[in-house]
């Protein structure tokens, strides 16, 4: 069987944009309040109490529409990928594609599947331009997760996002996507039911037969189907719930180092969860050049890895300038104590 | 009137870890099958299970029945023998006692938990359940709890530090590292124990054995039946003694809150049944669940002076090289403790040693006699079985 995904059409990224809150808590701050010295992340962004999934969604697609460069009504779908909706039952997509400019004449919808929802939106967003049903689709991943307070969880649950804009393949596009490859198992390493505030999770459960076993079964089986080996590319992006995974990831690819960390922020910025990839493939493109090949495989729990094969085009040195980088946004950074970030984050019950 | 020990004939096991993808019964299965083929037998007369907590921990008793029927061993007499964290050790020991009394000749004993399958605050919970429910676990006690009174009390009476007992834990990941059948196979040192956080002060992480899974087997029958299936003499292991006792449920109503007394009382018995003493024995697979354990069993089987447990350790006696060596493939700490496995590991481990087939680095040299003493409770049930070389 074909395992590959290839829409009809070639597709590609015509505009991108990331957005992180300026907020940071140290780990060694929320240690402090919890008797616990080691961590997982150096510090983590915190959404400012203004601020929500919806807002950052706008942020990010503010940015990724001055890199397309087009009309926003000629964008017919917009689709975020959350697992923190503001609201449980109303669309947030709609208010994103209000705030750009985008309504009416478009499609919008909220999607779900862990840190996986924004590549959910990608793959949605190849298949709606692939088949020529539209030119242009927004893809959006973003989340300001939260964990339990003193959970793990809690050291790496941070706020952050990424829009991309998918169109067909031209001389518009910043990269295309030569294929992709979607696997899914029902693993119940992490979940959050109704009415519950924080998710639960399977210690380490969450490491081996989840996020590694999709990941790398996503990695690999896309590089067999494109006949590649992981020297084939420039970089890679792996979800990236906190530093120690993506890199072993890496190392069990056969993939250096070097080719992973200029795409891996969770260490200073923590887990985006829905925006991790995205975030960090938009790092990776402001720093890419033409040709450049770029694996990208997302993680959600539940649980199941998207993967995608992205090649580096001209119009990325005409383009990343048009919006702030995402290690601007990630440089840009005001730390508060535990105290502030518990206010912020809405933790004290009065 | 003298009775003919049992030999052991087959050993099997599955690597300690975390299981994700194998249930209890696939567990059980396959270590039973690996001591069987390792026994060269295709059917046993009768199957004991050493298991502790299968029941809250994955919702299934009848283990001897679930494991027998899924093994495919036919309408043979099959039951869980449950004597806390000792089941296994316990396991093993009416298994020998069925060959002993003649009834059966060939016995199968597999110990097997799975714990990765529950929360570890439901799994702390189910292990306590150990305790005494009215007297201590209705009071708030854990496992690990009153595992750290003992370790306090311990270093206060005896002027020990933590860093004096992390020694035994270094001594474990030692040997476990050269075991490729233990869960963490990874040296440590004295610095990873002491740096590990607290779990139950004085207790730190590195003091405490994993929650694992896992699932070990012998295959125990006579020395005339032994003979008549053929296996070679060297192939054989003899149970030469065992014995095991209880004390008292609830630690607080014990007259030495440092003597394992039960541990004493088992080992007087194991050891005249093989007519030997301590000196005799040329390594000892202690039930080391925290540190301090270690310390108290190796006071308790008479191979230290009370008081003097944790001296061995400090002196590197316990080493595969010193004059006492113990956990010689890593014991509860690093091989893992999958609880009611464990001593039927620590039996499946004894029988490789007196074989000389340990792994490299970690065969005691011209192993004669060994030792497992397995735990239940804080002390409340164990189990003492000394093993020979036929």
């Amino acid at each position: 069987m074909k395992k590959l995904l290839r829409p009809k059409r070639n597709v590609g990224i015509v505009g991108y944009g990331a957005y992180v809150p300026m907020y940071r808590i140290k780990t060694q701050e929320i240690g402090r309040v919890w008797g616990i010295s080691s961590f997982p992340i150096k510090e983590k962004s915190v959404p400012g109490l203004d601020e929500d999934t919806i807002t950052i969604g706008i942020e990010a697609a503010r940015n990724a529409l001055r890199r397309a460069k087009i009309d926003p009504k000629l964008i017919r779908a917009i689709w975020l990928g959350t697992e923190s909706k503001p609201y449980a039952v109303k669309p947030s997509g709609t208010v994103i594609a209000e705030a750009i400019g985008a309504t009416p004449d478009l499609d919008a919808a909220d999607f779900e599947f862990a840190c996986k929802a924004g590549t959910e939106a990608i793959q949605a967003a190849i298949g709606f331009v692939g088949s020529e049903m539209a030119d242009y689709a927004m893809a959006i991943g973003a989340d300001t997760s939260q964990g339990r307070p003193g959970d793990h969880l809690e050291f790496t649950a941070s706020a952050g996002g990424a829009a991309y804009i998918i169109g067909p393949k031209g001389p518009d596009t910043i990269a295309y996507f030569e294929g992709s490859y979607s696997y899914v198992t029902d693993t119940p390493d992490f979940w959050r039911r109704q009415h519950e505030h924080y998710p639960r999770h399977g210690n380490r459960f969450t490491g081996e037969p989840a996020y590694f076993h999709q990941i790398i079964n996503a990695a690999k089986g896309l590089m067999e189907e494109l006949d590649y080996t992981s020297n084939d590319f420039d970089y890679a992006v792996f979800h990236q719930p906190n530093v120690k995974f993506p890199l072993t990831v890496a190392r069990i690819l056969g993939i250096p180092k070097e080719k992973v960390l200029p795409g891996l922020l969770s260490g200073i910025i923590g887990n985006t969860y829905s925006g991790a990839t995205l975030v960090g493939v938009s790092a990776v493109l402001d720093i890419a050049k033409p040709g450049d090949r770029i694996l990208w495989v997302s993680f959600g729990s539940g649980a199941g890895s998207d993967a995608f094969s992205l090649v580096v085009q001209d119009a990325i040195e005409g383009k990343r300038d048009l919006a702030p980088k995402t290690m601007d946004y990630v440089n840009r950074k005001k730390y508060i104590d535990y105290a502030l970030y518990a206010k912020s984050r809405r933790k004290y019950i009065v | 009137m003298t009775i003919e020990k049992p030999v052991i004939i087959g050993a099997g096991m599955i690597p300690v870890g975390e299981h994700w993808r194998l249930s209890l019964r696939d567990m059980a299965t396959e270590a039973l099958l690996n001591a069987m083929e390792d026994a060269g037998v295709e059917k046993v007369d009768s199957l004991y299970v050493g298991n502790m907590i299968s029941g809250p921990f994955i919702e299934q008793e009848n283990l001897g029945a679930l494991i027998a029927d899924w093994a495919g061993l036919g309408n043979i007499p099959a039951v869980k023998v449950e004597a806390a964290c000792a089941s296994g050790g316990a396991a093993v020991q009416e298994g020998a006692k069925a060959v002993m009394a003649g009834l059966e000749d060939v016995v199968a004993v597999v110990g097997v938990e799975k714990m990765t399958d529950a929360w570890p605050s439901d799994a702390t919970r189910y292990l306590a359940y150990a305790a005494d429910a009215d007297w201590e676990l209705f009071h708030g006690a854990s496992f690990v709890a009153l595992n750290a009174l003992i370790m306090r009390l311990y270093m206060k009476t005896h002027g020990y530090t933590e860093e004096d007992l992390a020694y035994f834990a270094v001594n474990a990941h030692r040997n476990g590292a050269r075991n490729p059948h233990a869960m963490f196979k990874r040296e440590i040192t004295v610095d990873t124990v002491l740096r590990s956080p607290y779990i139950a002060d004085p207790i730190k992480l590195f003091d405490a054995s994993p929650m694992c899974d896992g699932a070990a087997a012998v295959i125990i029958t006579s020395k005339e039946k032994a003979k008549e299936l053929g296996v070679p003499e060297g192939e054989m292991v003899e149970l030469a003694g065992f014995w095991r006792a209880i004390d008292t449920i609830n630690f607080a109503n014990r007259e030495d809150f440092l003597t394992l007394k039960a541990a004493k009382v088992a080992a007087e018995k194991a050891y005249r049944m093989a007519g030997i003493t301590a000196k005799d024995i040329d390594f000892f697979e202690v039930h080391d669940a925290f540190t301090v354990m270690a310390a108290l069993s190796l006071e308790a089987l008479g191979v230290a002076g009370k008081g003097k447990g944790a001296m061995l350790a400090r002196e590197g006696q316990i080493a595969i090289d010193g004059d006492y060596p113990i956990q010689t493939m890593g014991g509860l700490k690093s091989r893992g403790h999958p609880v009611g496995a464990t001593g039927v590991y620590q039996t499946v481990e004894a029988v490789l040693q007196l074989r000389g087939k340990a792994p490299k680095g970690i065969q005691v040299p011209d192993a004669e006699i060994g030792l497992t003493q397995n735990i239940g409770g804080t002390g409340s049930n164990i189990t003492v079985n000394v093993f020979r070389r036929v």
